[in-house]
């Protein structure tokens, strides 16, 4: 399997400036992240809110300008690109915002928010119409849903039309930013079904965001799991759910409710407890230390790399190694 | 719903025919459930269109009168809102005089709508030093009194309709660019702003189709609620005697004039100020109403 997307080290921090204007510090919101992303492969990104998910979607589509790293797509740059270029790179990367109330302009009528984006790029009013109707039919709304406003439509519906406004350029990658996080259970189920069916008629790679452990699982290939700003671990979805190396990682499992009582990943690994620190002073060393129950004082000194554990399968915990060789 | 679908086939069969209601006609239908906007719309109406076509409605012309008439009460015969100190018709007089007031109400605050409006979404979306540099500069004019201002610009340029219009106009649009910028910066953060910027629009394309579509209604409304204002900023500026000069009829103009008889006749006297009041008051009630009006989602 080809590699359609190869992101390295990429990373950004948002300054913070004190009321005068002095650049107090900053928060590492993205640090050296790295990952593939296999043609019409589906890659899960998972982690609590605020772990940085979401400003790594927008690193990667531009919409914040990331500090360092490379998008590779088809083996060019994204960073690199300006102008034109970017704006042909661009449509090959299209997103699926979190909330289906904010993501839809709710003064445009349903078929021009999905035209919109071909106007954006050239196409004529008429044309671009047609366009619409048939993106909208794809994602199960009808004709009479494409001439209303918005804010007559449902949730779900909304997240229908956010869909097809991201597939109406013709994407090559789409990124579903807690795409269904916003939606009833119920509904959940019938976006996710949705991404699936389109996936494979439009030959679509995925990345796919979100907090909940078992949308990721349902959809994805490979996952990777992130902790403020860094992965903690990644590998095949199979390999994360079963055999996960990370404490993180185990934690995170065991708190996610369950039906399948004697899952063997989570038991045993006791919950998370406390919040996440601060990104403005993340924990020197490993950042999970400070609600890992199995740090040492080595925690607090090193760094831990992404070293392998399984086939594909990485974790970046001192722990593991030291048990590994021990 | 009084009828009820049993079977599917009934349900199918009981389909609307008729198209949605547009969002045009919702509106009108929110708008028309207050009474107040109603009447209100209709006192504008009424006054509006009489101004307008005074020459066809008004009894008299705005210049003729004889001295014989002269401080006729209001309700006598011919001269229904009686007459001014020189025997002119007062009812003219107001129908002649409401086209200068009524456009010197509207003038300045459609312009300066356009300006501020458009200088306030530039500021709003691009933010950081575009947004310092016209909001600063405009806080600058916005420091004086709107009044002092609109006086001192008027009394800089001269007598006249034209910069009564210029110094309204000048008055009003730093207002309206805080509320355009306020909801743009609102707007900026949607995230079907960012949408459209991942599908590769240009800011000016972002600004056309998405900030002022979103940000319309809420400068519309203030906008409307400006009117009355500007009018009577308009009127004040006439009644210094900084508008019109004699004998063309305006409101404000006429105020000043008349109130010299204040002790004679009284009810004539006011007649100015009450069509003054009862339209800035009607623009009030309906922009009000349209504001909750446009509220509605769909």
């Amino acid at each position: 399997m080809d590699n359609i997307l190869e992101v390295k080290d990429i990373g950004k921090t948002f300054q913070v400036r004190s009321l005068l204007g002095r650049v107090k510090g900053g928060v590492s919101a993205v640090d050296r992240v790295s990952f593939s992303l296999g043609a019409q492969g589906t890659l899960g990104i998972v982690g609590e809110s605020g772990c940085g998910k979401s400003t790594l979607a927008r690193l990667l589509m531009r919409l914040i300008e990331p500090d360092a790293g490379e998008v590779n797509y088809r083996g060019r740059n994204v960073l690199d690109l300006s102008g034109a270029s970017l704006k042909e790179v661009r449509r090959q990367l299209q997103m699926v915002f979190q909330n289906p109330y904010s993501s839809i302009d709710p003064k445009m009528s349903v078929l021009n928010n999905v035209a919109f984006s071909l106007w954006a790029n050239g196409v004529s009013r008429q044309q671009a119409r047609k366009t619409a109707y048939e993106y909208l039919d794809a994602v199960g709304l009808s004709r009479t849903h494409a001439d209303r406003m918005p804010g007559s439509l449902s949730g779900g519906q909304r997240q229908r039309v956010a869909i097809a406004r991201a597939l109406v350029l013709k994407p090559e990658i789409v990124i579903a930013d807690e795409a269904v996080s916003a939606l009833d259970k119920s509904v959940q189920a019938q976006v996710l079904n949705l991404f699936q069916d389109l996936k494979k008629e439009f030959a679509l790679s995925l990345i796919f965001i979100s907090h909940d452990l078992h949308v990721v699982e349902y959809m994805s290939d490979e996952v990777m799991v992130m902790y403020l700003g860094r992965v903690v671990e990644k590998g095949p979805t199979e390999r994360i759910f079963n055999h996960p190396a990370h404490p993180y990682t185990r934690a995170l499992l065991a708190s996610a409710p369950s039906l399948e009582v004697d899952r063997a990943a989570g038991s045993g690994a006791p919950a998370l407890s406390g919040d996440l620190p601060s990104p403005l002073n993340p924990p020197s060393g490993c950042r999970f230390r400070t609600r890992c129950p199995m740090a040492t004082e080595r925690c607090a000194m090193e760094t831990p790399e992404l070293t392998a554990v399984g086939p594909g399968h990485q974790a970046a915990c001192l722990l593991l190694k030291e048990s590994l060789t021990a | 719903m009084t009828i009820h679908a049993t079977t599917a086939r009934d349900a199918a069969s009981l389909r609307p025919i008729s198209r949605e209601p547009s969002r045009v006609l919702l509106i009108w239908r929110a708008f028309s459930r207050r009474r107040s906007a109603l009447i209100a719309l209709a006192v504008l109406t009424v006054i509006v269109f009489s101004c307008v076509l005074a020459p066809w409605v008004a009894p008299y012309g705005p210049s003729e009168g004889e001295v014989t008439d002269r401080l006729m009460k209001i309700g006598s015969a011919g001269h229904l809102l009686g007459t001014d100190e020189q025997g002119r018709d007062i009812l003219s007089r107001i129908l002649y005089g409401g086209r200068l007031s009524l456009l010197s109400g509207v003038l300045p605050v459609l312009l300066s709508s356009l300006i501020g409006g458009a200088l306030g979404v530039i500021a709003g979306y691009f933010g950081g030093w575009t947004n310092t540099v016209i909001m600063r500069s405009l806080d600058i004019v916005f420091s004086f009194p709107a009044i002092l201002l609109a006086i001192g610009i008027s009394a800089a340029l001269g007598p006249g309709i034209t910069n009564i219009i210029i110094s309204a106009t000048v008055v009003f649009i730093p207002p309206v660019a805080r509320i355009a910028e306020s909801a743009a910066k609102e707007v900026r953060k949607e995230e079907y702003i960012e949408a459209a910027r991942s599908s590769g629009a240009g800011a000016g394309l972002i600004i056309r189709s998405h900030v002022f579509r979103n940000i319309f209604s809420k400068v519309f409304v203030f906008s409307t609620s400006q009117i009355g204002v500007c009018l009577m900023v308009a009127s004040g500026l006439s009644f210094l005697g900084l508008g019109v000069s004699p004998p063309t009829p305006e409101w404000g103009f006429m105020l000043n004039n008349l109130k010299q008889l204040i002790f004679v006749n009284p009810m004539v006297t006011i007649v100015p100020g009450v069509f003054i009041f009862l339209t800035s008051l009607s623009l009030n009630l309906v922009s009000d109403a349209l504001s909750d009006a446009l509220e509605i989602k769909r």
